[in-house]
């Protein structure tokens, strides 16, 4: 800047130009902090370690991300000794000692991920190189996983994977720094077919409503295999946008299409807005091909059954996890959930929850935070208490193998969270397939890429 | 050299050559000096110098710049995927393509001036923003986004008999484009947009330009057939906008239609009205400062704040926690659109008209002698 003439009006344009700029940078730079060591990315050397949330705040997901944050601020607490120690005194076995990680306390960042992968990325980038996050976590969205696993893999950072529950996750896209707690839609089909079967036949016509990204595709794709391997038929199968808010237009065409059953591949925002439009519709009260119209949602959680309300009484789908589970680990967590925040845990708060406890359990085992060493710990480990049973986190595709929950919409709730009743519980052995149905390669965990 | 380039615009250019390049060094105390957003910067200033070209210049707002960015992106992922993961091949392919798609669009929008032709751009980008979402999935795989994946054909790589392990990355002849490699290679493209955007605000083309944005009508009735210019203006501009969302495809391989969306196009028109339509600097300062509140601003969540504000007493603390809290996280558009009212109302020429206030203030004050005025600049 020194090497312009005084005079000349550009260089005052220019110049003012800068100050300008540091003018006006009057932002919180005292928050950010840049320190990163030499063997592998964001190697912490202080005394704290910085887990990276990627959250969506904003958005069709933006009630799960919420729910999300609770549970990461609620586990960051429990491992750094604070609170009741939620699920750290059920985990079996556990290396976890309620003094942080490896004696170091964790702390946190967070970014809004707004729901979308482009932004999910963005986000992750900047906390892996500006806030040195040695682990990124959370997500509510299988299209932001998968963007942000892909990442991870290039930036040599573990991932923990939120709510995602696209077969692609650890499927065709699965990575070796990606790992996913959740259950997934090929796991959901396998679970509710059976149910299905019992409560409406064998002999019904489905009728697809899916949300159009990776997850509703192989959502889709999974439940249309296990209802027409019970003898259903598929009527058609709609593709609509991630965060359409007037289904109205997708409703209209089911009436004259033959079909019994409508099966909404949503999640989110957009499950409450065409499930409680479809049953505006009347939908419910319909006969076709002289049957009870019926209306399933694979994959529900609490926090949309409550959004849904009265619409959701009677329908099946399926749960990763039910805060009314009587085990000792579902117990304990919505306990401390409870008291921290007055309301039970959603699904997406324990995936969130047990990845936290996951990761900072195979970090004390590994003995260290590299990578591959971690990802060593995590793969093929088997582990209890957490409210799902015994649970594997199988090495061939990262894959958390565990059992399955059906649910129906509780007829009559005794509260505003008692909405959905747990049917069934399908055991894991039930659930479990082979990892190589949906192809896919894990990529190497060494060399360790290095970021920046 | 003299006859080549002015001495100012020659000063102006080495020196914001000189600012670029250091931008490492500068930005690092303000928490902005790590790759990632530098290469935003970059970024971002390539697209709004080429929407200046036509907002600027010719007097075309377009309110649908963000589609030839979308489109810049998915032509260079597919390029890594389909050709080869060098970047230059990739690059020439999205501002070709960008360009073709400008020229369509230019061809068809051109008919209008004024708030039609912005309304009929924004039309443009919508439909191509929803063809990306959910009609052209099997080109652009929708709200997943397009990824690079190993099992990507890559024709070139694999005649040449290249293979890869772990995750595909974009490279430069073999080398890796993340973090600062990233950066320069960005920046040296900003720069060279920065000079070419320079060289046709100086040209016979560029006064040209400017006499579409100040008259339009007369010039056609002095026998000038105005649309030629303004084609080419709005096709350099597209293809301006397609070299910087491969870019960003080149140092993030992944292309999602959210950018094509139209607050993207929304934002790249306040970065320009933020910094100063029609001035050279202005649109990249812009883009800069957007940026870096963007980033700054949406990753501050109430913890941080809590600490910040930790020096005053309990209630006023957590008062001033709420307070904030609203202006930060996904709160900051607020911040932002304080920040354009304010400036929009107090400097109408944006940050550039500031700048230019400040500097006239100190030049009355450093010397009395000085002329009176500043010259007058025309068309802006």
């Amino acid at each position: 800047m020194t090497i312009l003439k005084r005079g000349l009006s550009r260089r005052r344009v220019l110049q003012t130009g800068m100050a300008g700029i540091i003018g006006s940078g009057v932002a919180p730079l005292v928050f950010t902090k840049g320190a990163w060591a030499q063997e592998f990315c964001n190697n912490p050397t202080g005394d704290t370690v910085v887990f990276g949330l990627n959250l969506p705040l904003t958005g069709t997901y933006a009630e799960e991300g919420a729910d999300e944050q609770k549970a990461y601020e609620l586990a960051i607490a429990h491992l750094n000794g604070e609170g009741d120690g939620g699920l750290l005194n059920v985990l079996q076995p556990s290396a976890l000692k309620g003094n942080g990680i490896l004696g170091k306390k964790v702390t946190y960042v967070s970014s809004d991920s707004q729901t979308k992968s482009d932004v999910a990325r963005a986000g992750a980038t900047r906390m892996i190189e500006r806030d040195g996050a040695i682990m990124i976590t959370g997500g509510s969205s299988s299209g932001e996983a998968i963007a942000v696993q892909g990442l991870c893999q290039e930036m040599g950072v573990i991932f923990m994977a939120g709510l995602t529950h696209s077969n692609d996750t650890t499927g065709k896209d699965k990575r070796r720094y990606g790992f996913r707690h959740f259950f997934n839609a090929y796991q959901s089909g396998i679970g509710l077919a059976p149910v299905l079967g019992q409560s409406y036949g064998n002999d019904r016509q489905a009728y697809h409503l899916t949300a159009d990204y990776t997850w509703g595709w192989t959502q889709e794709e999974s439940i249309k295999a296990a209802t027409e391997a019970l003898g259903w038929k598929t009527t058609a199968a709609v593709r609509t946008p991630l965060g359409a808010t007037d289904y109205s237009q997708y409703l209209t065409p089911i009436l004259n299409s033959g079909a019994d059953v409508l099966i909404l591949n949503h999640y989110g925002l957009d499950m409450v807005n065409s499930l409680t439009q479809a049953v505006q519709f009347g939908m419910r009260d319909r006969q076709a091909n002289g049957k009870d119209f019926q209306i399933v949602t694979p994959l529900i959680s609490e926090l949309m059954a409550k959004g849904a309300g009265e619409s959701v009484k009677g329908i099946f789908g399926t749960s990763n996890w039910h805060w009314n589970l009587q085990d000792p680990g579902s117990i304990a967590f919505t306990k401390s959930f409870g008291a921290a925040y007055g309301s039970p845990p959603s699904q997406a708060a324990h995936t969130a929850y047990v990845q936290a406890l996951l990761y900072a359990d195979a970090v004390e085992r590994a003995g260290t935070f590299y990578p591959p060493e971690v990802i060593k710990a995590l793969e093929g480990h088997e582990f209890d208490g957490m409210g799902n049973g015994k649970t594997l986190y199988r090495a061939e595709d990262h894959q958390c193998i565990k059992s399955v929950l059906v649910v129906q919409g509780n007829e009559s709730p005794t509260s505003e969270f008692d909405v959905l009743n747990v049917v069934q519980e399908i055991d894991r052995d039930t659930v479990a397939y082979d990892p190589a149905i949906f192809g896919g390669d894990l990529g190497p965990a060494e060399p360790v890429p290095m970021c920046a | 050299m003299t006859t080549f380039m002015s001495r100012n615009d020659l000063f102006l250019f080495l020196g914001f050559t000189v600012v670029v390049l250091a931008m490492p060094i500068w930005l690092a105390p303000f928490g902005a000096g790590y790759p990632d957003l530098l290469q935003r910067f970059m970024i971002f200033g390539i697209f709004a110098v080429g929407f200046n070209i036509l907002f600027g210049l010719t007097g075309y707002l377009s309110f649908g710049h963000a589609a030839f960015f979308g489109v810049g992106s998915y032509a260079a992922v597919w390029s890594f995927k389909l050709l080869t993961l060098d970047a230059i091949p990739a690059m020439i392919f999205a501002v070709v393509i960008s360009g073709l798609f400008a020229l369509v669009i230019g061809f068809l929008c051109l008919r209008r001036s004024g708030i039609y032709f912005s309304i009929l751009t924004l039309a443009f980008a919508q439909m191509s923003y929803n063809l990306a979402y959910s009609v052209l999935t099997p080109i652009t795989n929708g709200e997943t986004g397009l990824q690079l994946t190993l099992a990507d054909s890559r024709v070139l790589d694999a005649a040449m008999g290249q293979t890869f392990s772990g995750q595909p990355v974009p490279t430069l002849l073999g080398q890796q484009l993340g973090g600062y490699a990233g950066f320069y290679f960005c920046a040296g493209f900003l720069i060279l947009a920065f000079f070419i955007a320079q060289r046709i605000a100086g040209s016979p083309f560029g006064m040209m330009l400017k006499a579409i944005k100040s008259n339009q009508t007369r010039m056609q009735f002095t026998g000038f057939n105005t649309r030629p210019y303004a084609l080419s203006a709005f096709v350099i501009s597209g293809m301006y906008a397609g070299l910087a969302g491969a870019l960003l495809a080149v140092t993030d391989p992944l292309a999602g239609a959210e950018r094509m969306q139209w607050t993207a196009s929304g934002e790249v028109v306040l970065m320009t009205i933020l910094g100063g339509v029609g001035t050279l600097v202005g649109p990249v300062i812009g883009a800069w400062i957007i940026k870096y509140f963007e980033n700054i601003l949406s990753a501050l969540n109430d913890n941080i704040l809590a600490r910040f504000w930790s020096f005053l007493p309990e209630g006023a603390a957590d008062f001033m926690v709420t307070i904030t809290s609203k202006f930060v996280g996904d709160g900051w558009h607020l911040t932002l659109g304080l920040a354009f009212v304010i400036v929009v109302i107090f400097l109408p020429g944006g940050i550039m008209e500031g700048v230019r206030r400040i500097a006239a203030a100190f030049r009355r004050s450093g010397s009395s002698s000085a002329k009176p005025s500043a010259r007058t600049q025309p068309a802006e």
